[in-house]
């Protein structure tokens, strides 16, 4: 499905010297946003160091970017920190293929079937708007302190939004290209295959960029109050044991991990849209 | 000429909850083999319906359709509609969109590719094979979009406004093509127009419909005297414009009427 891509590209042989100036000015404005960017991030943190030095700051609350990073080091020696990442990694990404594989399983059968998704319409309207993190300690109770009640409720908070949007992208494909389907002798499969699940690759792709970001929410909340392991869990009990440095580099380590998903998914979003 | 089709007494009303709307009453006319059968009527007068009737996608209120002489449920006979825009999908390159129909019917085999290549010649756009229908003119998606219909060799084609969605010289170039096509395939076809020049120069006869609920006005044989017809040809006949006043004064008058 990949298309050739038509970029604009400076490397052209025949540019005409203000199309040259425009792309060159471009490339320098670019590389200035860059230059403010990364001062911004060390001015911070240097800023950061030195105020916990001279006691400006309580480096014992606020920790510092030393101690984040001599925490990291001697964490990771033990491979206990790499185990914790992993941890919220997995259920993360089990997460996200529950909610993507049920929420558009289930969305295909509401298009499917008019009935049952008037039936279900106002039940999935209320479940959608509930605060899921109201739900967890019933979870707690229900499936006990486990993986398990992590997982529940990560795809608690996203699969109802998955299921809506979803179903009301399918509803939303031109009734002519439906009827397009059926002139050639098509049938209600052949809609659905030929027409509304190819035309919606990209909503589903874009819903995946939100689902990863709600999948990793869910999955730290789970982790704040059913578990013994986890980036969620360093949090908690670094902040019980007022141990600073294993927040930050917690929130620090989850920043990293959020954006990566991310962008693993805009890798795929490019290569499937033209 | 043999009749192919015939249209008896067929009346259609759509319901809903708003009430129902009478789109069709009391239609009848016949269709013969090789012929090419154009269809005018005022906006919202049921033509679109009158052809989704034909190709079998909604069932009449009343009255039957034949073909042959049998009922068209039963008769086996394949009906080509082309809607009004091309609706090829984005998603997929010329190839893939002209055998859409054949793939839906299992009827794409690797034998295929030899006649599709052969059409894709034949109408220009062997070169744009795998080209995205974005990268396509006007005139190359409608053609796209005939083929995809031709190929699965239907014995009726149903034209819902083909030309409606192009500029006024591609809608003439186009109209020259798929008439040419269309006759090339010894194919009968019934096209729906709201251009009273489109009708006349395509068809052999013309039907001219009345305001909704839809009912057969007048049926006006077509007959220009000049060799080599072709529709761009057709519009220079001397007969043309009695033929044109004709038509617009039938139209006219279902206009007033309102
Ligand atoms: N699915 C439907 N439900 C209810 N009414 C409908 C439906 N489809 C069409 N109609 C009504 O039936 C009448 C005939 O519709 P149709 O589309 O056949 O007209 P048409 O002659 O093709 O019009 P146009 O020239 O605008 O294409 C219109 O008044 C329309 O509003
Ligand atoms: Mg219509």
């Amino acid at each position: 499905m990949s298309r050739k891509n038509k970029k604009i590209s400076s490397s052209g042989l025949n540019l005409s010297a203000a199309q040259k100036a425009f792309v060159r000015k471009h490339v320098v404005q670019q590389r200035r946003i860059r230059i403010f960017q990364i001062i911004i991030l060390i001015g911070f943190i240097a800023f950061w160091e030195i105020s916990t030095h001279i006691g400006i700051v309580d480096s014992f609350i606020f920790s510092s970017p030393s101690g984040v990073i001599k925490t990291m080091i001697d964490m990771s020696q033990g491979g206990e920190l790499f185990y914790h990442i992993g941890i919220t990694l997995l259920e993360t990404l089990i997460s996200f293929a529950i909610v993507n594989i049920v929420g558009i399983f289930v969305a295909v059968i509401l298009w499917w079937n008019h009935s049952i998704s008037k039936v279900l319409e106002p039940y999935l309207i209320v479940l959608n708007s509930l605060p899921k993190s109201a739900l967890a300690p019933l979870f707690i109770v229900w499936l006990g302190n486990n993986m398990k009640t992590i997982i529940v409720a990560a795809v608690s908070v996203a699969i109802f939004g998955t299921i809506i949007t979803m179903y009301s992208n399918f509803k939303a494909v031109e009734q002519d290209k439906i009827k397009l389907i059926y002139t050639l002798g098509g049938n209600k499969k052949d809609v659905l295959f030929k027409v509304v699940l190819p035309s919606n690759i990209p909503s589903m792709i874009s819903l995946m960029k939100v689902n990863i970001g709600l999948s990793l929410v869910g999955v730290i909340i789970g982790e704040f109050l059913a578990a013994k392991s986890g980036l969620g869990y360093l949090i908690i009990y670094g902040s019980q044991v007022f141990k600073l440095s294993w927040v930050i580099m917690s929130i620090v380590i989850l920043c990293i991990v959020a954006t990566g998903l991310y962008k693993i998914l805009t890798y795929f979003e490019k290569k499937y849209s033209r | 000429m043999s009749e192919l089709l015939r249209i008896d007494h067929i009346s259609h009303t759509y319901h809903s909850l708003e009430g129902e709307t009478p789109a069709l009453l009391d239609v009848s006319f016949h269709v013969n083999d090789g012929e090419f059968l154009g269809i005018v009527g005022p906006s919202g007068c049921g033509k679109s319906t009158l052809l989704s009737l034909i190709a079998g996608l909604l069932t009449p209120s009343s009255g039957s359709i034949y073909i042959n002489g049998k009922d068209i449920k039963s008769s086996g006979k394949n009906i080509g509609y082309m809607l009004q825009k091309d609706h090829l999908l984005d998603w997929r390159n010329t190839l893939r969109n002209v055998t859409l129909g054949m793939e839906i019917q299992h009827k794409l085999t690797d034998n295929s590719y030899a006649q599709i290549n052969d059409l894709l010649n034949t109408y220009g756009l062997v070169t744009f094979k795998n080209s995205y229908p974005y990268e396509l003119s006007g005139g190359m998606r409608q053609r796209a979009a005939l083929i995809r219909t031709l190929l699965l060799e239907p014995d009726i084609l149903l034209l819902d406004e083909p030309f409606s969605s192009l500029d006024y010289q591609t809608r003439l170039e186009v109209a020259d093509d798929i008439w040419d096509i269309i006759r090339k395939e010894k194919k009968t076809a019934i096209l729906i127009t709201h251009d009273i020049s489109e009708a006349i120069s395509m068809s052999d006869r013309v039907i001219v419909l009345s305001d909704r609920p839809g009912t057969v006005k007048r049926i006006i044989d077509i007959n220009l005297s000049i060799s080599d017809r072709t529709p761009f040809v057709a519009r220079s006949a001397p007969e043309f414009k009695d033929y044109f006043n004709l038509i617009w004064k039938e139209l006219d008058h279902s206009e007033q009427k309102k």
